[in-house]
């Protein structure tokens, strides 16, 4: 009796779980349909360590021509007197 | 430091922060690379602004000739060509992962390509020149030359053409209105102003470096007489 209980359990998942296979697959194409964006890269926090990369080299090169920008006036200044 | 300069500084900034994670539209193909929008189009524009600068002072040299306005004209187009450069450059690598090619015959790619080879032609002249002021004048003649050839190939020829791959087919060659996302102008606008601003920036350096090198030469020639 318990055995032919199990059975029946175990046919109702064998022919359940290949349907659930394919809706998932079914499922992944509609998001794979959709253009891929860096959606995940966003929502685990990495994008801002591209961010942060940039903001390393614009800041640096920024700080190169501030430096530059300097020592132009110095020089200007020490030409002028 | 000049306000302007701080307000590069900022505008810049603003621009690699939100030009990351600021909201763009989902566009096939494009995907995130239309993000390149806030770097690689302000290129073109501050190097077209610049160029515009460069070839004013050229004017203004041959109206009333200055060692000034010359080296005003030179270092203008030299930050124009370094813009220009890096607008075809980050162009290339962008049509390679959109379009699938570094290069193709698009009359758009060809006219930004030919105006940069009539730029380094400027750098060529000015090279083989000895004498300085004949080197201002026949600098300053060609320059308008090539900003008179530039014009015609980079905004009125792609409007002639049948079709580019090029986005702003039959209006404004560098982009289409349209493609403008209302949300993508926020940081679009200012990321023109603050590259404008920083090719500025480099210019001015430039100049002031130049003028100040001229006026230690002055100086020595007057102790050596």
């Amino acid at each position: 009796m318990k055995s032919k209980k199990n059975n029946w359990l175990s046919r109702a998942v064998a022919l359940l779980l290949p349907l659930l296979l394919l809706a998932g697959a079914a499922l992944a194409q509609t998001n794979a349909a959709e253009p891929e964006m860096a959606d995940a890269l966003r929502a685990n926090g990495k994008i801002y360590v591209v961010v942060l990369v940039l903001v390393i080299i614009v800041t640096g090169l920024l700080v190169y021509l501030i430096r530059l920008d300097g020592k132009v006036s110095r020089l200007e200044k020490e030409v002028n007197n | 430091m000049k306000w302007w300069k701080y307000l590069t500084i900022v505008l810049l900034l603003y621009t690699v922060v939100m030009g990351f994670l600021g909201h763009v539209p989902r566009l096939a193909i494009l995907n995130e690379t239309e993000r390149n929008l806030y770097f690689h189009v302000p290129m073109w524009f501050g190097m077209t602004i610049i160029l515009l600068a460069s070839v004013i002072n050229s004017i203004r040299y041959l109206r009333n000739p200055s060692a000034r306005l010359d080296t005003l004209a030179h270092e203008s187009a030299k930050t124009g060509i370094l813009l220009g450069v890096l607008g075809l450059l980050t162009g290339s690598l962008w049509a390679r992962y959109t379009w699938g090619t570094w290069w193709t015959t698009d009359v758009k790619l060809n006219g930004a390509a030919v105006t940069m080879l009539i730029y380094a032609a400027y750098l060529v002249l000015r090279g083989s020149v000895s004498d300085e002021q004949q080197r201002a004048r026949l600098s300053a003649i060609y320059n308008i030359f090539a900003f008179s050839a530039a014009i015609p190939l980079l905004f009125i020829m792609p409007r002639l053409a049948e079709a580019s791959l090029h986005p702003g087919m039959g209006g404004n060659p560098g982009f289409s209105k349209y493609d403008l996302d209302s949300g993508m102008r926020l940081v679009f606008y200012p990321a023109v102003i603050g590259w404008t601003l920083l090719g500025v920036w480099i210019t001015e350096v430039a100049c002031r470096f130049a003028f100040v090198k001229e006026k230690i030469y002055e100086k020595q020639e007057k102790q050596l007489a």
